[in-house]
C-alpha cells in the first residue's frame, strides 16, 4: 500500500491528540509523509461519554501526501459516542442515520477497532442510542472489519501489579490502542518506546505504566493474531517530498527532518527572520483560538531573545507591536478572525505610519465567534479590505503546516525591506496539523535587508522621505540627528508633517498603492503544478485537460490531489496582495479555471475584479472542515 | 539643557488661551531640565487636543490612534527600555476609549511619563462630555444633562495598584515642571493629571480652584515630607481623623476623614509620597472632590471645606514592567544552551530520510 489514513476517536479526556501525534510522529521517523489533522471540540471537557465530546485526530501517512485524508482506512473508537460520530460523520445528530458513503467519516472497507468495554447500556444512553446493538443500529456495512477489543479490561490487567488507583489506570487505555495500532502497521517498538520516554519526559512516573500498557497492545495483536492482515506501507522515496518553500530551495541528501505543527512552524519562522534580518522579535498578542499556539511558543522562546507580551486585548496586542516598530524591532501580532476586525483600526495605523509589522491570521470559522475550533478560508477579504480608507497591505497565505515557517519568513522579510504591514493567512487545519519538515539551516535561508535610512539624511531626516522604490527610509527613537514625529493623519509628501491639502493626500494614497504594487518585483512567479506522472492517464480525464483549478492557501493539498485525479493543471497562490506578476499570463492559456475556497469565493471575486475579462467558475465548501478530494473532482467532472 | 532645544519647528495650534500651551511649556522646561537628549526621548500619544504635543516637541514623537497610546507606549517602554518614554492623552482618550489600556499600563508598572490632560470635556469633536464631566453637565451630546457618575482619575489610578499620581493646574507652571521631572525620575507608571481649561466648550471648568484669587484657599500642593499647610496666610492644615461609629463616632462618614485644623495644630499630618499603604494617598487624592465634582462648586469660601490636593500625592518604588519583562530574558537566555536558531533546530527530534 502506499498510503493509509487512521482516524483516532474517543473522549476529550481519552488522550486522542497525544495518541494520534505519538503515532504520526513516529510514522514521520520510519519515513513516511504525514499530514494530520487534530479535531476536537470547542469545550475543554464536554460531559464525559456524550456526542459532543468527542475528540478526533487523523493523519495520513504513506508518499505522496497531500492531504490528512478524505476518510479513514483503520479507525480507532474508544468509546460508543465516537463510533457514533465516525459513523454518521456530520449526521450523528440525525435520529435516522446510518453508516452513509458520503458521510460517514470511514471507508466501506475500514478496519474498526471499537472498544467494547465501552458499549455498556449506560454508554449508549449517553451517546443516544436507541436499541443495545450500536453496529446493527448505525448500520455499519459488513465489508467493514470490526475489531472488537476489551480494551479497558486489557489495561487493567496490564497494570494490576502497578499499584495505580483505578483512574490512573483507565487513563493509560489509549497507550494500550496505540500498541495495537502499531502491531498493525508492524512498527518497530523500540523507536516506539523511546518516543513515549520523550513524551513523559516531564512526568517520569508515567513512562513505566504507559509502556508497559503500550507493549500489551503490541503483543495483544501479535499474539492473539487478530483476525487482521497487518498493513505494509512502502517507505516513502526521498525526492518526492514536496518542500514548498518560499525561495525554492532543494532537498539535499544531508537534510535532516521533523514532524512540525503550523503554529510552530509559523513561531519559528519568526525567530529564524529576526536573527536574519539582526532585529529583535517582539510579539504582542492576545489569547484565541486557533492562534494561541504561537503565543505559547514564542513565549518559551526567551532563550532565542524573543519579547513575547501578553497584552490586555487584542487592540493591545497590535499596538504594542505597534510601538515596537516603531522603536524598531521585528514586530508581530498573532490572532484569528475576530481579533483580526480588532486590529483593523490599528493595522491602518501602520499602514498610514508606514512601519514594518506582521500580522498572523490564523483564520476560523467565522463570522463572529462562530466556529472557534474549525477550519475555514473566510478572511480573505476581510484582510485585503477590512480598513477604513484606502489602506493597502501586503497579503499571503502558507500552504502546508509546514511551510507556515517559510511564509512567516517572507512575511517578515517583505514588512522589513518594504515598510509595510504583511498579513499572513493560515488556519486551524494549517496550525493544528502536522506535517514532515525539512529542517533548514539559516544560512540558506534567503538574505534580509531591513529598511534604513542613509548617513547624509542625518539632520534632514523626515518621515516621509522615500527610496528609488518609494518605501520610505526607517529612523528610530535612539537614532541621533532623526529625530521626527509619525502620525496617523495624512503626511505632506515632502515634509512629513501633517497636511490637509487635497492633491497631497491623492499623491499620498497612490505613493501607498504603488509601494505594495512595487513588490511584486521581488515575488516568486506563480508556478503551475502539473498532474502528478505516478498518475495513469484516464480517458475520461481528456474533458478536463485545459482545465485550471485555482486556490490558496490551506487547500493546496487538497487541491493537488485533486487535480491528480482530474489529470488538469493546478494554480496555487501564496501571495495574494500583490499577486504575482505572471497572474494575468498564465490565466490566459487555460479554457476552464474553476476557483476552489473553503468560503463562498472570496478568492474569486477578488480575482474577478483584477482580471474582469477572465471567467471564474467557483467551487466552495463551508462546513468548518477541509476540503474532501472525492467531492471537488466530482464537481469539476460534472458540471 | 535649554527649554528650546525641546522646541520642535511647528506652528503650536491649541486655541489662544487654552490650557495646553501652558502644559507644552512646562513640558519643554521639565525635558530640558531632565537634560536627557531629543533622540533618546519618545512622547506617544493618541487622539485628542492633548495628542497634538508630539508635534510641538523636538524628541522622537509618535502621534496614533484614539485611545492606544498607552498600549504602543508600552510597546516602546518595554521593547526598548533605555528609551525616556512620555504619553500625552487627554480625559476621553485615556479614561473613555483607552481605559482599558490605562488601567493595564498602570498595573503593569511601565516606566512611562502619562500626562493625563483633563479639561472635563471632548474638545476635537466639539464639545462633547467625557467621563470626568460633572454629572448633570449640559453639552451637544448631553443636552438634558448628563445622567453618568464621572470618574476620578486618582480614584483610577489607585485602584489599578498605581506606583505614582501627581494633580497640577495647567496656570501653575512652576508646579506642573516639578511634578512632570518627579514623573520622570519615578521608575514605573507615573501619571500627572493635568486640569486644563478649554477656552472654547468647557471655559472656566478648574476655575474655582484656578482662579488667582481662590487658587491658594481652594487648594493645597503636597511637598513630601512638608506639613500640609495651605491658605492664603497658610492658616489652615489637613488632619486626620479617626471615626468609630461604634465607639460613638458618626455613622456613615467613613472610618477615616481628613478635616481642616488651624495650621499650628499638632496634628497637622507630614506629606509621606512614599507611603506604600495608599489608603492616605487616596483620601489626600479625593479631597475637594465632591465640590469638584458639583456642577457648580460654591466659588466663595466654605466653612471646613477640604482643598484639593496638587503635587507628587503618590511615589512609591515597585518593579517596573519594562525590566521584569527584559530581566527574564536576560536570565534565561544566560542559562539557555540554544542561544542560536541552527542550535535552536538542533535540539529537537530529527531523522534523516
Amino acid at each position: 500500500m502506499k498510503n493509509v489514513v487512521v482516524r483516532f476517536c474517543g473522549d476529550s479526556g481519552d488522550g486522542m491528540q497525544l495518541t494520534g501525534n505519538m503515532f504520526a510522529q513516529l510514522a514521520a521517523e520510519m519515513g513516511h509523509e504525514i499530514s494530520t489533522l487534530p479535531d476536537f471540540p470547542a469545550e475543554i471537557r464536554a460531559p464525559q461519554g456524550t456526542l459532543g465530546g468527542v475528540s478526533a485526530f487523523q493523519v495520513e501517512l504513506g508518499q505522496e501526501v497531500y492531504t490528512s485524508g478524505d476518510k479513514a482506512d483503520v479507525v480507532v473508537a474508544m468509546n460508543a459516542a465516537a463510533l457514533k460520530v465516525c459513523t454518521l460523520g456530520s449526521h450523528f445528530n440525525h435520529p435516522q442515520a446510518h453508516f452513509d458513503e458520503e458521510f460517514s467519516l470511514f471507508h466501506r472497507h475500514a478496519i474498526l477497532i471499537v472498544d467494547t468495554d465501552s458499549l455498556t447500556d449506560k454508554d449508549l444512553e449517553k451517546a443516544q442510542y436507541n436499541t443495545p446493538n450500536p453496529f446493527e443500529e448505525l448500520g455499519i456495512p459488513e465489508s467493514v472489519q470490526i475489531v472488537p477489543v476489551a480494551l479497558t479490561t486489557l489495561t487493567k490487567e496490564a497494570l494490576k501489579d502497578s499499584g495505580m488507583d483505578n483512574k490512573s489506570v483507565l487513563k493509560c487505555r489509549n497507550m494500550f490502542a496505540l500498541g495495537l495500532i502499531y502491531w498493525l502497521f508492524d512498527e518497530p517498538m523500540e523507536k516506539a518506546i523511546h518516543l513515549l520516554e520523550e513524551k513523559f519526559k516531564k512526568k517520569p512516573a508515567l513512562v513505566a505504566p504507559n509502556t508497559k500498557v503500550m507493549v500489551d497492545g503490541y503483543n495483544y495483536g501479535q499474539n492473539l493474531a487478530l483476525n487482521v492482515q497487518q498493513v505494509h506501507l512502502e517507505p516513502s522515496e526521498g525526492s518526492d517530498l514536496r518542500q514548498n518553500s518560499a525561495d525554492g530551495s532543494k532537498l539535499n541528501a544531508e537534510s535532516s527532518f521533523t514532524s512540525i505543527a503550523g503554529n510552530k512552524a509559523t513561531a519559528w519562522g519568526l525567530i529564524a527572520a529576526a536573527e536574519k534580518a539582526g532585529k529583535r522579535l517582539f510579539l504582542g498578542s492576545y489569547p484565541i483560538t486557533p492562534a494561541t499556539d504561537i503565543l505559547h511558543e514564542l513565549a518559551a522562546r526567551k532563550d532565542m531573545n524573543v519579547m513575547a507580551i501578553q497584552a490586555e486585548d487584542e487592540i493591545a496586542g497590535v499596538c504594542t507591536a505597534i510601538g515596537a516598530a516603531f522603536a524598531g524591532d521585528l514586530a508581530c501580532t498573532s490572532t484569528s478572525g475576530p481579533g483580526l476586525s480588532l486590529k483593523s483600526e490599528a493595522i491602518g495605523l501602520a499602514v498610514m505610519a508606514e512601519l514594518p509589522l506582521v500580522v498572523i491570521d490564523v483564520q476560523r470559522g467565522g463570522p463572529s465567534t462562530g466556529l472557534p475550533t474549525k477550519t475555514e478560508q473566510t478572511d480573505l477579504l476581510q484582510a485585503l479590505y477590512g480598513r477604513n480608507g484606502e489602506c493597502p497591505a501586503v497579503v499571503i497565505a502558507a500552504s502546508s503546516s509546514a511551510n507556515c515557517f517559510d511564509y512567516a519568513y517572507e512575511a517578515c522579510k517583505i514588512a522589513l525591506e518594504n515598510m509595510t504591514p504583511v498579513i499572513l493567512m493560515t488556519d486551524t487545519y494549517l496550525a493544528n496539523g502536522t506535517a514532515l519538515w525539512r529542517i533548514p539551516k539559516l544560512a540558506e535561508l534567503p538574505e534580509i535587508h531591513p529598511q534604513g535610512v542613509p548617513e547624509e539624511l542625518k539632520g534632514h531626516y523626515n518621515p516621509a522621505l522615500r527610496d528609488a522604490r518609494g518605501v520610505r527610509y526607517w529612523a528610530y527613537p535612539g537614532m541621533e540627528g532623526f529625530e521626527h514625529r509619525n502620525i496617523g493623519l495624512e503626511r505632506d509628501a515632502e515634509k512629513g508633517t501633517i497636511s490637509t491639502n487635497p492633491e497631497n493626500h491623492e499623491q499620498m494614497v497612490l505613493a501607498r498603492k504603488h509601494k505594495i504594487e512595487q513588490i511584486a518585483n521581488s515575488i516568486p512567479n506563480l508556478q503551475i503544478i502539473k498532474p502528478s506522472n505516478s498518475q495513469t492517464f484516464e480517458p475520461s480525464n481528456l474533458q478536463t485537460s485545459g482545465t485550471l483549478l485555482v486556490g490558496w492557501g490551506s487547500t493546496e493539498g487538497h487541491l493537488h490531489a485533486a487535480a491528480n485525479e482530474l489529470g488538469c493543471d493546478l494554480a496555487h497562490f501564496n501571495y495574494i496582495c500583490p499577486l504575482p506578476k505572471n497572474t494575468r499570463e498564465i490565466l490566459s492559456q487555460y479554457k476552464r479555471i474553476v476557483v476552489c475556497e473553503l468560503n463562498t469565493g472570496q478568492f474569486a471575486a477578488y480575482l474577478r475584479a483584477q482580471f474582469p475579462d477572465i471567467k471564474f467558475e467557483q467551487y466552495n465548501e463551508i462546513q468548518g472542515q477541509p476540503f474532501a478530494v472525492e467531492r471537488i473532482v466530482n464537481f469539476v467532472k460534472n458540471n | 539643557m535649554e527649554a528650546s532645544q525641546f522646541k520642535s519647528d511647528q506652528y503650536v495650534r491649541f486655541c489662544p488661551g487654552c490650557g495646553d500651551h501652558a502644559i507644552c511649556m512646562a513640558l519643554q522646561k521639565a525635558m530640558a531640565q531632565i537634560g536627557i537628549p531629543t533622540h533618546q526621548v519618545a512622547v506617544i500619544s493618541g487622539i485628542g487636543c492633548s495628542s497634538r504635543m508630539p508635534h510641538y516637541l523636538n524628541t522622537y514623537g509618535f502621534n496614533t490612534i484614539h485611545g492606544r497610546g498607552g498600549a504602543i507606549a508600552t510597546g516602546v517602554k518595554t521593547s526598548h527600555p533605555e528609551l525616556t518614554v512620555w504619553q500625552m492623552s487627554g480625559d476621553g482618550d485615556c479614561l473613555a476609549i483607552g481605559g482599558n489600556h490605562f488601567i493595564h499600563e498602570i498595573r503593569r508598572n511601565v516606566d512611562l511619563n502619562i500626562c493625563l490632560f483633563n479639561n472635563r470635556i471632548y474638545g476635537l469633536t466639539k464639545g462633547q462630555y467625557s467621563p470626568t464631566s460633572p454629572k448633570g453637565f449640559v453639552s451637544k451630546s448631553s443636552p438634558f444633562g448628563t445622567v453618568e457618575r464621572p470618574f476620578v482619575p486618582a480614584e483610577l489610578v489607585l485602584g489599578a495598584r498605581g506606583t505614582f499620581f501627581a494633580r497640577t493646574l495647567d496656570v501653575d507652571v512652576p508646579t506642573t515642571v516639578d511634578c512632570l521631572v518627579a514623573a520622570q525620575q519615578h521608575k514605573g507608571a507615573s501619571v500627572v493629571e493635568c486640569l486644563v481649561n478649554c477656552v472654547i466648550f468647557n471655559n472656566g471648568t478648574h476655575s474655582w480652584i484656578a482662579d488667582r484669587e481662590l487658587r491658594e484657599e481652594h487648594s493645597i500642593i503636597l511637598r513630601h515630607g512638608e506639613k500640609m499647610i495651605f491658605g492664603k496666610n497658610k492658616d489652615k492644615g489637613i488632619a486626620l481623623e479617626i471615626n468609630t461609629p461604634s465607639l460613638g463616632g458618626r455613622a456613615g462618614e467613613g472610618l477615616f476623614r481628613l478635616i481642616v485644623v488651624p495650621a499650628d495644630d499638632e496634628r497637622v499630618l507630614v506629606h509621606d509620597a512614599h507611603q506604600q499603604d495608599p489608603t492616605l494617598h487616596r483620601l489626600l487624592a479625593l479631597m475637594g472632590q465632591e465640590r469638584n465634582l458639583n456642577l457648580s462648586p460654591s466659588m466663595g469660601e466654605t466653612e471646613g471645606a477640604l482643598p484639593i490636593a496638587l503635587g507628587v500625592i503618590r511615589d512609591v518604588e515597585a518593579e517596573t514592567y519594562n525590566d521584569a519583562v527584559n530581566n527574564q530574558i536576560a536570565e534565561v537566555r544566560g542559562k539557555a544552551k540554544a542561544k542560536t536558531f541552527d542550535e535552536l533546530t538542533a535540539t529537537l527530534e530529527q531523522w534523516t530520510m
